[in-house]
C-alpha cells in the first residue's frame, strides 16, 4: 500500500531562459521579450516534478497546474501536462503584475474551494526573485506554509520536508492541507516523453479571468547590471602566480 | 542553439516541445558519454531503455501500436537532435524505426504488428535491416540471398548480408531475400528473422574508422528455418525495401543537419574564445567566411527538410524529393564538419571535441542509404527521364 492519494495544485510561472542575453524594453520598466525563449520557471519545474513523484508513489491522486498569465502561459501549462500533470487552469491576465500579493489573491480565489491537500510553488521566480506569491497565498488561505523545501513526503494526512540551511539542514512536519515552496534538490524535472507531449493536447486546460487583487507595487525602472570590465591575462603556469598574487593584493585588494 | 532564420516560428508548439525534449536528452545523456564510446568503438547500449521511454523509436507510427504518433516534422526534429549527439545514435534510431518497425507496419499482418511493434517502440526488442550484400551495394536488385518455401508453408533462408547496422545487437532482422529460385527482383520479399534462429550468425565488422559508436555487422544465414508467419505478407519486389529506405533517408536529411549544427556551434564558440595574434580567431575574415558558409548551408538545409516534412505529412512527397534532401544535407554536413575541424586547429583532432567524430561519421552517412552518387543519378533520371545507372 502506498500513501493515500493526494490532490496537489502546482502554481507555475513562465519566465525567460536565465541564460538569455537580456535587453531593456523601450518602456524602460521591463526586459524586452523579443527573441527570448520562455519556459516553466526552474523552481516551479522542480515543484511539478515533486508533485508528480508524490502522486506516482501514492499511486493515484491528481496534479493540477495553475498559472496566472496571458495566453502564452498555456504553452507552459501544456508542458507540465506533458510531464504528467492531469489538468491545467489558466487565470488569464494581459500581463503578470509585479505585485506578488495581487497575484496571490487571484490564486487563492481559485484554490480555496478546490479541495487541495497540497499547494506547491517554486521558492521564487527567476525573473523577480521576490518569493512573495507562495507565502502570501498560504496566508490568504490560512494554511501552514513551509518554504524552500529540498525534499518532500506526505503520509497519512501529514507532510514532512527537509530544508537546507547555511551549513545545516532542518526537518519539519506539518498537517495537510499546506502550502510548500520548492527549492532545487527535490529531483530534476523529467523531460516530457514524446507520448506525453501528444497526450497533453487532449488533457483539459481551463481558462478563466484572474481575480487579481489591487496592484500596489510596480516597477519604475529596469536596468541591466553594469558591464564587467574585460579580464586580463597575466601569464600562464606557475611563473604567473607571484604577479597574480601581487595584483590581487595591490589592485583588486581582495587578499 | 542559434536559430538565425527564426525557423522556430515555422514549427508548432508540439513540434518545438518534441525537439526540446530530445535536445535535453542528448545534452544530458548522450554528449557526456559519446566521445569515449566512439573511441572504444561501442554503441552506448545503456541508452536504449531511456530512448524507448522517451519515445524516439518509430515515433511517427501510430499510437495503437505503442508508438508516439508524431507527425513527420516532429520525427525529423528527433533525428536532428539525435545526430547532433552522434550519427551512430541517430543510425540506431533510424534503423529501429524506419527500417525495422516501418516494414512491419507497412507490410506486416495485423498479428505481426501487434506482436512486434509495441516492444520495439519501448526498445525491448531491437531490429536490424538486411538488404546490402557483399557483392550488391548500390545495386540491391542483384542480391543472391534466397528463401525457399517448404511444403508445410515454412521457409528456408540462405545467403549473407553485409554492413548491417545493429546486426549483432538485434533480436530480429528484417531480411530481404529473393524467393523460390526466381532471380528477378520482383521475387524479393521481406522476412522477420529471429536472430537466435539456428543457422543465423552475426559478426561484428572490425576496423571501422567511421560510425564507431555503432554496431555494424555481417549476417550469414545457413539453412535458417522460418515459420510460415515470418514473411511480411504485404511485401513484394524491390520497391518494398526501397520504400523503407525512403523513410530512413527522409530522417537522415534532418539528422545530417544536426551533426552540422553541432559542428557549427562548436566552431562558433571556439572562434570567439581562442585568441591568436592577440585577437579571437573569430575576428579574422577567413574564419568569418567559414562560419558564414556553414550558417548559410545549415539554414538552406533546414528549409529543405522542413518543407519536405510538410509534403510528407500532406502525403504528396516523392522519393526523388527525398533524394535531393539526403544528398544535399549530408553533403553540406560533411563539408561543415571538415571546416569546423580545421577551425579548431589541433584541438579539432581530439575526441573531446565533436568535429572530427562528426566528420568521420558523416562519411558513412554519405555512403549508406544510397551513396551521394546514386542520389545524383536518381535526380538526373528524374529530370531527364534517362536512366544513367546502367
Ligand atoms: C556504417 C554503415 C552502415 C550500413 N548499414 C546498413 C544497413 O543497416 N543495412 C543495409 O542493408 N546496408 C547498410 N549499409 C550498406 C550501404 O547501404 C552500402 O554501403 C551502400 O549502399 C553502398 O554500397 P557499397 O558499399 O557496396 O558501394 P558500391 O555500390 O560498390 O559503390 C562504390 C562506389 O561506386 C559508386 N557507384 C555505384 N554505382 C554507380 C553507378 N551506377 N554510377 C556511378 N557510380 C556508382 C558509388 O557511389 C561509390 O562511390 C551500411 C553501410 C555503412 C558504411
Amino acid at each position: 500500500m502506498g500513501a493515500p492519494a493526494v490532490k496537489i495544485a502546482v502554481c507555475i510561472k513562465r519566465t525567460p531562459d536565465s541564460e538569455s542575453r537580456f535587453r531593456i524594453a523601450s518602456s524602460g520598466v521591463a526586459i524586452d521579450e523579443a527573441g527570448l525563449k520562455f519556459d516553466i520557471d526552474d523552481f516551479a519545474g522542480y515543484a511539478v516534478e515533486a508533485a508528480l513523484q508524490i502522486n506516482e508513489k501514492g499511486g493515484g491522486g491528481e496534479t493540477v497546474v495553475v498559472a496566472v498569465g496571458p495566453d502564452s502561459v498555456q504553452e507552459s501549462l501544456r508542458k507540465a501536462m506533458s510531464m504528467g500533470a492531469d489538468r491545467a487552469v489558466q487565470l488569464k491576465v494581459d500581463s503578470v503584475p509585479a505585485d506578488g500579493l495581487a497575484v496571490a489573491k487571484a490564486l487563492a480565489a481559485e484554490l480555496k474551494d478546490g479541495g487541495y491537500d497540497l499547494i506547491l510553488f517554486g521558492k521564487h521566480a527567476f525573473d523577480t526573485s521576490a518569493g512573495v506569491v507562495g507565502t502570501a497565498t498560504a496566508e490568504l488561505l490560512g494554511l501552514p506554509c513551509v518554504t524552500a523545501v529540498s525534499q518532500l513526503d506526505v503520509a497519512s494526512g501529514r507532510g514532512s520536508a527537509r530544508r537546507e540551511l547555511e551549513g545545516a539542514a532542518e526537518l519539519v512536519e506539518f498537517p495537510l492541507p499546506a502550502v510548500v515552496t520548492i527549492d532545487e534538490g527535490v529531483a530534476r524535472p523529467r523531460y516530457p516523453s514524446l507520448k506525453g507531449i501528444m497526450a497533453a493536447k487532449k488533457k483539459p486546460l481551463e481558462s478563466k479571468p484572474a481575480q487579481l487583487g489591487a496592484v500596489r507595487v510596480s516597477v519604475q525602472k529596469a536596468e541591466l547590471p553594469p558591464e564587467r570590465p574585460a579580464g586580463r591575462i597575466i601569464g600562464e603556469g606557475a611563473s604567473a602566480v607571484p604577479e597574480l598574487v601581487r595584483l590581487l593584493q595591490s589592485e583588486a585588494k581582495v587578499l | 542553439m542559434l536559430d538565425f532564420y527564426d525557423i522556430d516560428s515555422a514549427l508548432s508548439e508540439e513540434e518545438r516541445a518534441v525537439r526540446d525534449s530530445v535536445r535535453r536528452f542528448v545534452d544530458e545523456r548522450v554528449l557526456p558519454v559519446i566521445g569515449d564510446a566512439y573511441v572504444q568503438g561501442r554503441f552506448p547500449k545503456e541508452l536504449i531503455p531511456e530512448m524507448g521511454e522517451l519515445g524516439v523509436f518509430g515515433a511517427n507510427l501510430p499510437e495503437e501500436y505503442g508508438c508516439a504518433g508524431l507527425n513527420n516534422v516532429q520525427y525529423g526534429l528527433i533525428m536532428q537532435e539525435l545526430e547532433r549527439g552522434d550519427s551512430g545514435v541517430r543510425s540506431f534510431a533510424s534503423v529501429q524505426g524506419a527500417l525495422a518497425m516501418y516494414p512491419i507496419y507497412a507490410f506486416g499482418s495485423e498479428a505481426q504488428k501487434r506482436r512486434w511493434l509495441p516492444p520495439m517502440a519501448k526498445g525491448e526488442v531491437i531490429g536490424c535491416f538486411g538488404l546490402t550484400e557483399p557483392d550488391y551495394g548500390s545495386n540491391p536488385s542483384g542480391m543472391i540471398t534466397m528463401a525457399r518455401e517448404q511444403s508445410d508453408g515454412s521457409w528456408v533462408l540462405n545467403g549473407s548480408k553485409m554492413w548491417i547496422t545493429n546486426g549483432s545487437t538485434a533480436n530480429i532482422a528484417i531480411v530481404w531475400a529473393k524467393t523460390n529460385g526466381d532471380a528477378s527482383d520482383r521475387s524479393i520479399r521481406g522476412f522477420i528473422v529471429p536472430t537466435d534462429s539456428a543457422g543465423f550468425k552475426a559478426k561484428d565488422q572490425k576496423g571501422k574508422l567511421s560510425l564507431r559508436a555503432s554496431d555494424t555487422s555481417e549476417l550469414s544465414f545457413q539453412d535458417v528455418r522460418l515459420e510460415a508467419d515470418a514473411i511480411l505478407p504485404g511485401s513484394g519486389g524491390l520497391k518494398s525495401p526501397l520504400m523503407c529506405l525512403t523513410q530512413a533517408r527522409y530522417g537522415i536529411s534532418w539528422g545530417a543537419l544536426g551533426a552540422a549544427m553541432a559542428c557549427f556551434e562548436e566552431a562558433l564558440e571556439y572562434s570567439k574564445t581562442r585568441v591568436m595574434f592577440d585577437r579571437p580567431i573569430g575576428g579574422y575574415q577567413i574564419q568569418q567566411v567559414r562560419l558564414a558558409e556553414m550558417l548559410t548551408e545549415i539554414v538552406k538545409g533546414q528549409l529543405v527538410s522542413l518543407h519536405l516534412g510538410r509534403l510528407k505529412d500532406a502525403g504528396t512527397f516523392t522519393p526523388q524529393q527525398v533524394s535531393l534532401a539526403k544528398r544535399n544535407n549530408v553533403n553540406i554536413a560533411t563539408e561543415i564538419a571538415r571546416e569546423a575541424r580545421r577551425l579548431l586547429g589541433a584541438n579539432g583532432i581530439l575526441a573531446e571535441y565533436g568535429a572530427m567524430r562528426h566528420m568521420a561519421n558523416l562519411e558513412s552517412v554519405y555512403t549508406y542509404e544510397g551513396t551521394h552518387d546514386v542520389h545524383s543519378l536518381i535526380l538526373g533520371q528524374a529530370v531527364t527521364g534517362l536512366n544513367a545507372f546502367k
